[in-house]
């Protein structure tokens, strides 16, 4: 067997065991790295000395007899809106292409405390705005199960490079869906945690009060392993959470007897793929006959969520974003008074999509539009927030698509609002700041992975991850490979 | 006909915490090296989040309640965004939808009597940084040292109506606010500046007229005679319709005594207030808010009746509650000693010399008040000789550390308790080498004595209580 094709927890057994070393594990992946990420194009920067410096000071760990951690040894990649200190963090942006943060985020800390390989950062849509990482300014990723599909994004290089084992596991952001869909869309697990759960200083923002951090992996083990090392309260972000953080390899049961698990109406039916629609019932059945009770049940709010986070989102960055005026790093365009400079700099550097995203937002809080708009959309949000309290007051868990599709074609969709649409499964839970998971469980009719999405109320990661380890371990569907034939 | 001045200010207060608002930088860069006292946070580096400085907060609600203001027990932060190089993040975050203080009254007198001057709001808010413009390169830089450091902003209602209420205004204002220790309110300095909004209208109309506004005005001097300007500009384009009034921004220029319309670039803005998500609502509860509300100290009003009360003068007890530094020197001075009286003639003679001769205010006043109030105690007991005195004060002021009487013992400045004798040894020496101005007192030339008790008191390097010196010195030269 390829080690390049192994999970953290079965490569940690190998890296005690002494059967590889870090530093052939790290070699193994900058080796695929080199040969296949020409194709892929998963990652902006690859990182290789510091991996290969980072792999050796692991095994002189194991030599000395030390304990080593779980993330210990094994290599990763952190999607490129993450500040690494002395290495590049562009946002896949013009605008910062060769900026070097001062300062790391506090996820890459914490990774590094856990003395994890930083492979390199990975691609996605500029500024995490996009669903197809195609709206990357410096190249597109391809889909690992298909060269003519996108990889989903925003956090598309994160997710194929996991898919294409160019990464053991990676790091992501999820705004309106940025985990899931990808993770949804190249076959593997994504989670997006509960807002305040993982620190989001250092991540650079799209849209504060939905932003959050969370990992893409091979399995539902791995996500729980990564979830224990990035969850936790830091003083650095004031809307980090104090909360008792649990061990969520204790959530991995296999067990769901007795669970309550609601079917939403509205992640169903008109706009959602048969077929993908089909695995999602498949996967609800498969939980009752583990002993689960499933319903279905309803959002009645779902249906605004959409308008309000496209008015909520890019008003919180056209904010964010104003910060890029070519004054203190990055991009600077000459002109001929600071004026100029303001707007030419970012007339360069910012892509179609992100300003059209600063357009509107900076619509939505004009003056004279902030109630009929913004004011409006936070109202939306409360409703949606109520509409989730009230299902799980019921339920200990929802299960719905990740998409309403697999994987696009690249290029197929041209029309921004029906990308928009594509986010309408995903939008609710960031609006509401709740965990939500995306599994793999099964193929379509082309070969593409379908995703289905677990939801729990604020904290409830553990059912999260007890549920769809339940359906990990009870099925072939879930741990999927891309087929070498078609894909690369 | 004759016209009314109606006058609302907006004054920005710098507040004196050690930190920055959102940062941990310190606030305090006044001619240090530009952008040394900065960080990727405050900067506004991508990826960077803030932090509220909870003494911000603090020192915000404090200001609220010397402004008699109502608390808002939720308090939020929002952004006001625009675009300049020396806003690091393209946004100011300061208090729109729900600001720290609001509803308060400030008392003022003037020639006109008294009056009440309502605030509207108080809230908190950073500063930007500051751009310096190098005119032989044709270059502009960028400070940040000023960037983040707390601010609050106190908006009146338009409730002044002549440049002497304004003048009132500003120094209740600072007044109250440097008793609450919150601010230096040094208008020279820059932590307290004010934009001046005026209109004209009818006497008795109580329909507003067209508004103006003059910005960051840093100077009262300035303040009147910019508001002495504006309004018989407005009278002279009501009256003879010199000019048409618009509502704009104007800038004053003091040197020429006259005011500017700003060019519509700079004035016009649309700020795209909204709540800064990053900055979580700050929830004042019941033990915060009465915390603060315990260290909110007595209005200079009170502390004078009770100055009164103790028996100073008026014209003391004014000046003393002037300064709420002053208040504790002579309160807890005269805690220590017991006897106010003769700690308000330190304070007014030898303390307020001291302050005058190292060019300091009253506010930079760093005694030991009950060292001073020890100090004296000595002098007043006889312990230590008035001319000691002053010197151990002016040891004081450059180190706080000083106790008087160990200073004075180290210093062969006490005055032992049965030195009678060692006086006697010291003047029958003194009478023996100078029999001439002994001759000279008993011929009736009064000089000659105080000749004599010179040189006994050069002798006895001052360690000596004058009186007993001088009855000593009599008996023996009558024998």
């Amino acid at each position: 067997m390829t080690i390049s094709r192994l999970t953290i927890h079965e490569l940690h057994e190998l890296l005690v065991k002494k059967e590889i070393s870090a530093v052939e594990l790290t070699r193994e992946h900058l080796d695929r790295i080199q040969k296949l990420d020409g194709d892929v194009k998963a990652y902006i920067t690859v990182t290789d000395q510091l991996a290969l410096e980072q792999a050796k000071a692991v095994d002189a760990k194991i030599s000395a007899g030390e304990s080593i951690g779980t993330l210990a040894g094994i290599p990763m990649a952190v999607k490129d809106n993450l500040c690494t200190k002395g290495i590049n963090t562009t946002c896949a942006s013009k605008m910062l292409d060769g900026f070097q943060p001062q300062y790391s985020a506090t996820v890459v800390h914490k990774l590094q405390a856990e003395n994890a390989i930083l492979l390199g950062k990975a691609n996605m849509d500029e500024f995490a705005m996009g669903s197809t990482t195609e709206n990357s300014a410096f190249f597109a990723t391809k889909n690992p199960w298909n060269a003519d599909c996108v990889p989903g994004g925003s956090s598309g290089g994160s997710a194929a490079a996991v898919a294409a084992d160019l990464a053991v596991y990676s790091l992501g952001s999820d705004t309106g869906g940025s985990i899931r869909q990808p993770a949804s869309f190249c076959g593997i697990v994504g989670l997006k945690p509960t807002y305040g759960a993982v620190s989001r200083f250092g991540l650079i923002a799209f849209a504060s009060s939905l932003d959050q951090i969370g990992p893409l992996a091979k399995d539902v083990t791995d996500t729980a392993l990564i979830l224990n090392a990035i969850t936790g309260y830091d003083k650095q972000d004031s809307t980090s959470a104090k909360y008792d953080y649990p061990d969520y390899t204790k959530a991995l049961t296999g067990d769901v007897k007795g669970l309550r698990i609601g079917l939403p109406k509205e992640y169903l039916g008109e706009g959602i793929d048969p077929e993908v629609e089909a695995q999602v019932r498949a996967a609800a059945a498969k939980l009752e006959e583990l002993g689960a009770v499933v319903e279905e049940c309803s959002l009645p709010y779902t249906r605004y969520a959409m308008p309000a986070y496209y008015l909520i989102a890019p008003a919180e960055a056209s904010s964010n974003l104003g910060r890029y005026d070519g004054v203190r790093y990055g991009l600077r365009v000459q002109a001929k008074d600071v004026v100029d400079m303001f707007c030419d700099t970012r007339k360069q550097g910012f892509g179609a999509e992100v300003k059209r995203r600063i357009m509107l937002g900076t619509y939505a809080l004009s003056s004279g539009y902030y109630d009929a708009y913004y004011l409006k959309a936070l109202k939306v949000r409360n409703l949606i927030k109520q509409d989730y309290d009230q299902a799980f007051a019921k339920y200990d868990c929802l299960i719905a698509p990740t998409a309403p599709t697999t994987a696009l074609h690249k290029g197929q969709n041209q029309d921004p609002l029906a990308l928009y649409k594509g986010d309408i499964c995903t939008i609710p839970s960031n609006l509401a700041g709740i965990p939500a998971l995306s599994l793999p469980y099964g193929l379509d009719k082309n070969q593409m992975p379908i995703g289905v999405q677990l939801l729990g109320k604020a904290f409830a990661e553990p059912t999260l991850l007890q549920v769809a380890y339940a359906l990990e371990q009870n099925t072939t569907l879930t741990r999927l490979k891309p087929n070498q034939g078609k894909g690369l | 006909m004759k016209y009314e001045t109606v006058i609302g200010l907006e004054v920005h207060v710098e507040l004196a915490t050690e930190s920055k608002i959102f940062c941990s930088c310190s606030a305090h860069s006044f001619g240090a090296e530009p952008n040394s006292h900065v960080c990727p946070a405050c900067c506004g580096m991508p990826g960077m989040l803030p932090v509220v400085n909870r003494r911000v907060v603090d020192f915000g609600m404090k200001a609220g309640m010397m402004l008699n203001c109502d608390i808002n027990r939720v308090t939020t932060f929002d952004k006001k965004s625009y675009y300049y190089p020396d806003l690091p993040g393209a946004y100011q975050t300061t208090q729109w939808f729900a600001p720290v203080a609001v509803n308060g009254r400030v008392d003022i007198e003037t020639s006109a009597g008294k009056k009440s001057v309502r605030i509207k709001q108080i809230h908190m808010e950073e500063d930007a940084g500051k751009l310096v413009h190098d005119i032989s390169e044709g270059t502009t830089h960028v400070d940040f040292n000023r960037t983040s450091v707390p601010l609050i902003e106190i908006v009146s209602q338009p409730d002044l109506s002549s440049a002497e209420e304004v003048e009132a205004y500003l120094v209740r204002l600072r007044t109250l606010l440097r008793y609450a220790k919150v601010a230096e309110c040094e208008m020279a300095h820059g932590t307290m500046r004010c934009d001046v909004n005026l209109s004209v209208r009818p006497a008795g109309s109580d329909v507003l007229g067209v508004r103006t506004e003059m910005k960051n005005m840093n100077s009262i001097e300035a303040i009147k005679r910019a508001i002495e300007f504006e309004t018989a500009r407005h009278i002279d384009a009501l009256e003879n319709g010199t000019e048409v009034l618009v509502q704009e921004t104007r800038r004053w220029d003091d040197a020429k005594g006259k005011s500017y319309a700003m060019r519509n670039k700079e004035t016009a803005g649309d700020y795209r207030y909204f709540p800064d998500p990053n900055v979580m609502p700050v929830v004042i509860d019941d033990a915060w808010y009465e915390a603060i509300q315990n260290s909110v100290p007595e209005f200079p009003e009170v502390k004078r009746e009770k100055y009164i009360a103790l028996g100073l003068t008026e014209y003391d007890a004014e000046r003393i509650s002037e300064s709420i530094m002053l208040c504790e020197c002579f309160e807890e001075a005269s805690e220590a000693c017991g006897n106010p009286k003769e700690v308000v003639n330190w304070i007014t003679s030898d303390v307020m010399r001291i302050l005058n001769a190292k060019k300091m205010t009253y506010e930079m006043l760093n005694l030991d008040n009950q060292a001073l109030g020890k100090l004296i105690s000595l002098t007043g007991d006889g312990k230590i000789s008035r001319a000691n005195s002053k010197k151990i004060l002016s040891a004081m002021f450059d180190d706080r550390s000083i106790d008087p009487e160990a200073y004075a013992e180290a210093n062969d400045m006490l005055i032992g308790e049965q030195n009678d004798d060692m006086i006697l040894d010291v003047v029958k020496k003194v009478i023996e080498a100078d029999p001439k101005s002994v001759n000279d007192f008993k011929n009736g030339k009064e000089k000659a004595l105080m000749a004599l008790f010179g040189k006994c008191m050069k002798e006895l390097k001052g360690n000596c209580d004058p009186q007993q010196l001088k009855v000593i010195l009599l008996e023996c030269i009558n024998g």
